[in-house]
């Protein structure tokens, strides 16, 4: 009698469904799924190491290069624990903006996560929808940092520069009139606040939308429904969180559970999944979107009201304005300083965690008192996720294979580091 | 009743067709898509894109080989050599910027005390030779002389917040 055996096949690395660079390898029986293999490390880049031989404020920009597609996040692990070391609280102003841009990130992550879901499901249409939001909130980025994704804009003691008093604006040209213009113009004649606080208005109407064509549909609720399901014992032990703990059931959020910044001072829920499947995962997110804009709405309220500093005073680790470095030898000097050997960290180590739109985004610092890391470690949610993979594909089609991988947020920039 | 009806919308694919409404209502509204090389998306004045490096009003380069944009480059892009010149000011003899290491952190304009070197808003651009991507400083000027204007109005416009 013939003897039968399973059938292995590679998965990516270059696979539209891989979400970068993942090579899966999978052992199939007929269509099942036996036993996943992912093999992790293509897009290593040794950010770690990297940051141990530059000043710390260097590796602020290599920080947005983690996950690529939530920046500022990543970039506030690594700035909050240079803070905790240093013992220094950023002005309040700076705080809001912080948390303002956090969520916008958050949003920015959760519309590229629930495109790319939807359209390794099968729904094309979601995927342009959500882009065309991103869109907005790149030009929020933009206005605020001057890049539309690495943005290098939190620094230790408050942010690079205060939000700018207006907008810029499209142009005309022979395929739109002067009238066409000035309806595009519409949102962009204020403040780059306006401009965020049309957004958050118009979006939980876009939301609705994404979520007519996606929470009902019947194809779907049968691809998602009962997929990759995690109970709350399993997803607790595996070491999820973000999303993947919440869609579990588990109410873990370190927004709520240890407040940074001002997230104590405003007002928001964290949503939570019943049956920990790919559905539950899907609604999840959904409802942090609206959560997000629910804070960004906030943030508005309390930055239109309160000007003030977004920096520091401290010239040891903040470089003073260009005016004072301009006018003022003392300022001159902290200025050359700071940007040639830059600030020295006293020796210690700190742990600092951001609830990050993935999960748990962990930065540990090491100094040994020199003006650079003794050692950076930056622990990235995916991977614990990603180490979850065999377990969840376990029993499953090839095809929900990619909805669970998919629902996993998974983004290779920081899993490989 | 409610169960009948979830029946009925089940059976005459409701939950689709309204699905198929809003795409539908999208197909015939206004496009939000423009036609990029002839429009663009508008730019922020703090956009970090090509660098540039400026002079004074009166023609002298602004440079003074201070080499604090060197020693900040986190991605060490820029590379710098100083001579007196024949006036015995400091100025550089080279100053190049490999445009494929550079990582758009904007680090160097943030640190130049005298405005020289700057990103400026320009986006589309390219190389066709190799070798292109390293900038040097009469490039670098060139592009300054060219976009002085537009350079002087942004860092005007950004100028109360740095």
């Amino acid at each position: 009698m013939a003897e039968i055996h399973n059938y292995t096949i590679n998965f990516g690395p270059q696979h539209p469904a891989a979400h970068g660079v993942l090579r899966l390898i999978l052992e199939l029986d007929g269509e099942v799924v036996q036993r996943a293999d992912p093999h992790v490390g293509l897009l290593h880049r040794a950010t770690e190491k990297l940051a141990e031989s530059k000043p710390y404020n260097q590796s602020i920009g290599y920080m947005d290069r983690l996950d690529y597609v939530s920046m500022m996040c990543n970039e506030h692990g690594y700035v909050l624990a240079m803070e905790k070391l240093l013992g220094i609280t950023p002005p309040v102003r700076a705080q809001y903006i912080r948390v303002m841009f956090d969520e916008i990130t958050r949003i920015l992550n959760h519309l590229l996560w629930l495109g790319a879901h939807a359209l390794d499901v099968g729904a094309m249409t979601v995927f342009l929808y959500c882009f065309r939001e991103r869109e907005d909130l790149l030009d929020c980025y933009e206005a605020v940092s001057g890049a539309r994704m690495h943005a290098t804009y939190y620094r230790p003691g408050g942010v690079y520069r205060d939000l700018p008093n207006k907008m810029p604006q499209y142009q005309s040209s022979r395929w739109h009139n002067q009238a066409a213009i000035t309806q595009l113009n519409d949102n962009r004649q204020g403040s780059l606040l306006d401009f965020i606080a049309d957004f958050a208005q118009r979006f939980p109407k876009l939301v609705d939308e994404y979520e007519t064509l996606l929470t009902d549909n019947r194809i779907w609720k049968q691809r998602t429904v009962g997929i990759g399901v995690v109970t709350p014992e399993r997803a607790k032990a595996l070491g999820f969180t973000g999303p993947m703990l919440r869609g579990s059931g588990i109410a873990w959020d370190l927004r709520k559970k240890q407040p940074y910044e001002v997230y104590d001072q405003l007002d928001f829920d964290i949503p939570i999944g019943t049956q920990g499947d790919c559905y539950d995962r899907y609604l999840v997110r959904v409802e942090e979107m609206r959560q997000s804009n629910r804070i960004i709405q906030q943030c508005i309220e309390w930055l239109r009201q309160h000007p003030g500093p977004v920096l520091l005073d401290n010239h040891k680790i903040v470089p003073p304005s260009r005016v004072e470095m301009k006018g003022d030898m003392e300022s001159l000097i902290h200025h050359f300083k700071l940007f040639t050997e830059g600030f020295c960290i006293p020796e210690g180590e700190a742990y600092a965690a951001v609830e990050h739109p993935k999960g748990e985004f962990g930065v540990y610092l090491i100094s040994d008192g020199a003006n650079k890391p003794y050692r950076l470690k930056v622990r990235p949610p995916g991977f614990a996720h990603l180490a979850a993979l065999d377990e969840m594909v376990r029993g499953h089609m090839l095809a929900d294979v990619v909805t669970i991988l998919s629902s996993q947020d998974i983004v290779f920039g920081e899993i490989d580091r | 009743m409610s169960q009948f009806l979830e029946k009925i919308k089940s059976f005459t694919l409701w939950e689709l067709l309204v699905g198929m409404k809003l795409t539908g209502r999208y197909l015939f509204s206004k496009k939000v898509t423009i036609q990029f090389p002839e429009e663009s998306t508008p730019t922020s004045p703090r956009f970090r894109g090509l660098h540039a490096l400026r002079r004074y009003p009166n023609g002298e380069e602004r440079c003074i080989a201070c080499k604090l944009c060197e020693a900040v480059c986190p991605a060490l892009a820029i590379t710098i050599e100083a001579a007196p010149r024949a006036d015995n000011s400091r100025r550089t003899t080279v100053y190049e910027i490999d445009l494929f290491k550079c990582i758009y952190c904007g680090f160097c304009e943030e640190s130049c005390p005298v405005d020289s070197i700057v990103e400026t808003t320009l986006k589309n651009y390219h190389f066709t030779q190799r070798g292109q991507n390293i900038m040097n400083k009469q490039e670098l000027l060139a592009i300054g002389d060219e976009f002085e204007q537009d350079i002087a109005r942004d860092k005007a416009d950004d100028a109360a917040f740095r």
